[in-house]
């Protein structure tokens, strides 16, 4: 069974490798940051504002003389942390929730659902607006706020894979040789509701640095001068007739990510799913 | 129950020792539907005991009561069960673990639907061992290659590196059983264990019990609607019809003299193909 090179599916992992190389490349830019960007994202210069792209400043300059190249490629990591550890934690606790309500049923399951419910009846943003409120704006209490508001999402999807895995048979000869709860959740359960829950992990990372933007946007997320494509977003909009790229810019650094996320995403569902086979 | 039974051993316990057992389902509304009326079955050490009958005659569900694996709604409303001089009736949940796997071990229908599709063949056998005797890792898959190689598994260090959809069904089905004669239970509950797999392979399989019984003596429930097997297999049979038993014996007394009416309905529309002369030429 030595899969080689040439046996790959390349067709069938087309959306993966497509989305993959897009985030792949911003992570690169988000970890390596310090050495690719040509400048510091914080030094001033007022001498230089507002310039338009050009060899010495390729993306330009924000109205205080920044690079913004280089402020786009800092902000890469804020967004990515944000995507990662907010999805992080909607996929662990929403799990966690989920199976517990869907392998325990009746009241267990009653009262954490209808918990999630409540949390999944907010408009996400406001959601967040109000966490974000309670906890105070730093990037961190941004983090916890978007996971917070993908639990119910994840949480719902776990619990009907766990119910749809609880009635397979393998669960009742796993009973049958005498494991224990804990033991059939960990072996028997959560490795046969992964899949579902990786493609619904892809989606969140999009999702939240589309929150994470739209928080520092509204002043709630990264402070400056910490560069986040939501505030770089909101600074752009004074400028827009004057220097349109200062938001085309940090626009399309989200449109990118988006993009690659969702593409894993719908990459991953179709290769995991055995009923999409082309 | 004058008839003599050929593997009995006059002094001892019967290895499983049903009695009166009635199982009920809770409906949400009117009276509880008596799914098992009044059931008593005996299987002694190195028996095999065959349960036939109808779907929905209440064979399963005897089966999983004695495992004390009934689906929710259903419960022993009387009766007792006994394994040796162990009463499994009424017995907590941490307890019964303890045996299930251990002392009873089930091989149940579909083995494909039974083996866990993200877990390695070799892991998936040696799971009893974990779960019961705590072998070491390494010790225990020596037992599993060991294991596989009794259920006449080729090539089985190859083997348990592979994933149950890489099995063939016959193959599944004997994982299955090795699986079940880890910890060699006294008493191996096998629930049509042959229904889906096709005539050759049925043979090896039966084959296979019959040398489980024979090398290690342990007792067998073997429930099926399938009386061709029986014949070949069981030293003694229950016949069950509507959650009772309506008739039980030697397996020759009762394909050659059957006394109850279900049961020579029964022969009668398995016979009816193969007697008919001519059918065959």
């Amino acid at each position: 069974m030595n899969l080689t090179l040439r046996d790959f599916d390349w067709h069938r992992w087309r959306l993966v490798i497509l989305g993959g190389a897009i985030i792949g490349t911003i992570l690169i830019c988000a970890i390596f940051a310090p050495w690719i960007a040509p400048y510091s994202p914080y030094d001033l210069d007022v001498m230089t504002m507002l310039q338009s792209p050009s060899g010495e400043h390729l993306l330009g300059t924000d109205e205080l003389g920044r690079d913004l190249l280089s402020r786009t490629i800092f902000a890469a990591r804020i967004s990515m942390q944000v995507a990662f550890i907010a999805a992080g934690v909607g996929l662990i606790f929403g799990t966690l929730i989920g199976v517990a309500a869907g392998y325990f049923g009746g009241l267990v399951d009653l009262v954490l659902m209808r918990f999630m419910e409540l949390l999944f009846s907010f408009p996400a943003i406001l959601l967040a607006v109000v966490l974000m409120a309670s906890l105070g704006t730093s990037i961190l209490n941004a983090m916890i706020a978007i996971g917070i508001v993908f639990i119910p999402g994840f949480s719902r999807l776990a619990r009907a894979a766990t119910e749809v895995v609880l009635r397979e048979q393998y669960v009742e000869s796993a009973r049958a040789i005498g494991m224990s709860h804990r033991r059939i959740v960990f072996v028997e359960i959560l490795p046969n509701i992964l899949a579902p829950l990786l493609v619904e992990a892809a989606v969140a990372f999009s999702y939240a640095i589309l929150l994470e933007s739209a928080l520092s946007f509204l002043g709630l997320g990264a402070q400056p001068p910490e560069p986040s494509w939501g505030n770089m977003l909101n600074t752009g909009r004074g400028f827009m007739t004057q220097a349109p790229w200062l938001s085309i810019v940090p626009g399309a650094a989200i449109f990118l990510s988006v993009l690659g996320f969702n593409l894993i995403g719908d990459g991953l569902r179709d290769v995991l799913d055995p009923h999409m086979k082309e | 129950m004058t008839e003599p039974r050929q593997h009995a051993l006059p002094d001892g316990l019967p290895t499983l020792r049903i009695r009166d057992l009635s199982i009920e389902f809770q409906r949400r509304r009117g009276a509880p539907l008596r799914m098992v009326d009044r059931v008593s079955i005996d299987i002694w050490p190195g028996e095999i005991v065959g349960v036939i009958g109808e779907s929905g005659s209440g064979k399963t569900l005897t089966s999983l009561a004695t495992l004390q694996m009934l689906p929710n709604r259903a419960a022993i409303a009387e009766g007792t069960i006994h394994l040796d001089d162990i009463p499994l009736q009424d017995r907590s949940e941490r307890d019964m673990r303890a045996l299930r796997g251990d002392r009873i071990a089930l091989i149940p229908q579909d083995a494909m639907q039974s083996l866990n599709p993200t877990m390695r063949i070799g892991r998936q056998v040696g799971e009893p061992l974990e779960l019961h005797s705590g072998l070491s890792s390494q010790r225990a898959r020596q037992t599993v290659r060991k294991l596989l190689e009794a259920v006449h598994i080729r090539e089985p260090e190859k083997r348990v590196q592979e994933y149950p959809h890489q099995f063939s069904g016959g193959m599944q089905q004997r994982a299955m059983i090795a699986m079940g004669l880890a910890l060699n239970p006294q008493l191996l509950i096998a629930d049509e264990p042959t229904t889906a797999l096709d005539v050759t392979v049925q043979a090896q399989v039966l084959k296979l019990l019959r040398e489980i019984r024979d090398d290690k003596g342990a007792s067998i429930m073997f429930i099926t609607h399938d009386l061709g097997i029986v014949a070949e297999l069981c030293d003694w049979v229950y016949v069950m019809r509507n959650g009772q038993i309506v008739e039980n014996g030697p397996t020759r007394r009762l394909f050659m003299a059957p006394q109850a009416d279900y049961t020579r309905m029964l022969l009668d529309a398995t016979l009816s193909i193969h007697t008919k002369p001519g059918v065959a030429q």
